[in-house]
């Protein structure tokens, strides 16, 4: 359940921005969510939904839609991009944990598949983020 | 939108103090006095936690003897409990292989670690800090605001030079250091000492070389018997630690 540390972020993360534009409640709320994370969705919407009965009032009848966000990364050396899905094949179950915990062990546990460097960059797809957030004032 | 960062302070809320094991300087015993610094409080009765944000070279779990555990999975991550210490690290997840990291990926890291990690109710978080004035430290001033620092040398000039960049802006930044501590003395000297006061630091006391700690690396129980730890131990006592 660490989709739910997660999940709470989001949660916190939409309050503080609705504190600050004075939204008397939120309505929407569109999360991003990278490949490189794999997040477990039915437990992450799960937890969103425990966390936002808690929060009463303010997120009564927000609505929540997921984008899942392709991931992409580049090599810096010699500038070949690839894919999450190319990444994966070479992984092992270990390894493919450590990086839904923590995304950057990525460059610990692979390689750009053309050069053999372990510096490149996630372009897309990284974690979990806020979209967009709409409310009432 | 970054949201990770939102969940910090929640995260930290009851930690009632956190402490940054500091350094301008490698080698001269960060992780060491991080982790004897973590098993004295732990011995005293105190709930502490130790997060190594060494990234590049991590080796808190190698003074401890961390081995063949992982943090459980529980409305985030729960770190395992060494020697009555809670104890996270990156090893978890690099298989100790060679971690090589650009200044974007150790921030994000760092709020990674930050954001998922459920310590509970502590006395004391200790951080193993990386050398320096890098990212690292700059993460840990932004992120952890009730954070206070203590800082290491060695008796030598070239190490000082570095460490004197470090008291500085932290000093410039109003942050709090405990003081300052001298590891590895050879010699009777007051040049470390003189050289704090100068800045206006705390100067806490020294530890004299240990030529037998070695053996004891890798083993708590024989990390509490060793010399080192009792001079840490009598240097604690100046402090309020």
């Amino acid at each position: 359940m660490h989709e739910w540390a997660l999940a709470e972020s989001i949660i916190t993360a939409a309050l503080e921005a609705a504190e600050k534009e004075h939204l008397k409640t939120i309505t929407e709320i569109k999360i991003g969510i990278g490949e490189l994370q794999q997040i477990e969705q039915d437990i992450f919407e799960f937890a969103l939904n425990e966390i936002i009965k808690a929060h009463g009032k303010k997120l009564k009848n927000v609505k929540i839609s997921i984008e899942t966000e392709e991931s992409t990364l580049k090599c810096k050396i010699c500038g070949h991009t690839w894919s999450f899905s190319d990444m994966m094949k070479k992984l092992n179950e270990e390894e493919s944990e450590a990086i839904h915990f923590i995304p950057e062990v990525a460059f610990v546990h692979t390689r750009c598949p053309k050069c053999g460097s372990p510096d490149f960059e996630i372009i897309t797809g990284r974690g979990v983020s806020i979209i967009s957030i709409k409310g009432k004032r | 939108m970054e949201v990770r960062v939102s969940v910090i302070k929640k995260r930290l809320k009851s930690i009632k103090r956190i402490i940054s094991v500091a350094s301008g300087k490698g080698g001269v015993g960060k992780s060491l006095v991080a982790s004897t610094l973590a098993l004295n409080l732990a011995e005293k009765g105190h709930k502490v936690g130790l997060l190594d944000l060494d990234l590049y070279g991590p080796s808190s779990h190698i003074i401890l003897g961390v081995k063949d555990v992982f943090p459980e999975e529980e409305k985030g991550i729960i770190p395992p409990k060494i020697h009555g210490i809670k104890f996270m690290s990156i090893v978890y997840f690099t298989e100790d292989k060679p971690s090589a990291f650009r200044g974007i990926d150790i921030t994000n890291i760092i709020i990674e670690l930050l954001a998922i990690t459920q310590w509970g109710p502590l006395d004391y978080l200790i951080i193993d800090m990386p050398p320096g004035i890098g990212d690292e430290t700059l993460d840990v001033i932004r992120f952890i605001k009730k954070g206070e620092f203590l800082v290491v040398t060695t008796p030598s000039k070239v190490a000082m030079g570095a460490v004197s960049k470090l008291l500085k802006i932290l000093k410039e930044l109003k942050i709090p250091v405990i003081g300052v501590l001298e590891n590895m003395k050879m010699t009777e000297s007051s040049i470390i000492e003189d050289t704090v006061a100068e800045i206006g630091i705390p100067f806490i006391g020294s530890i004299f070389f240990d030529k037998n700690l070695e053996d004891a690396i890798g083993d708590g129980d024989l990390l509490l018997k060793t010399k080192f730890m009792e001079e840490l131990g009598d240097n604690l006592k100046k402090t309020n630690l």
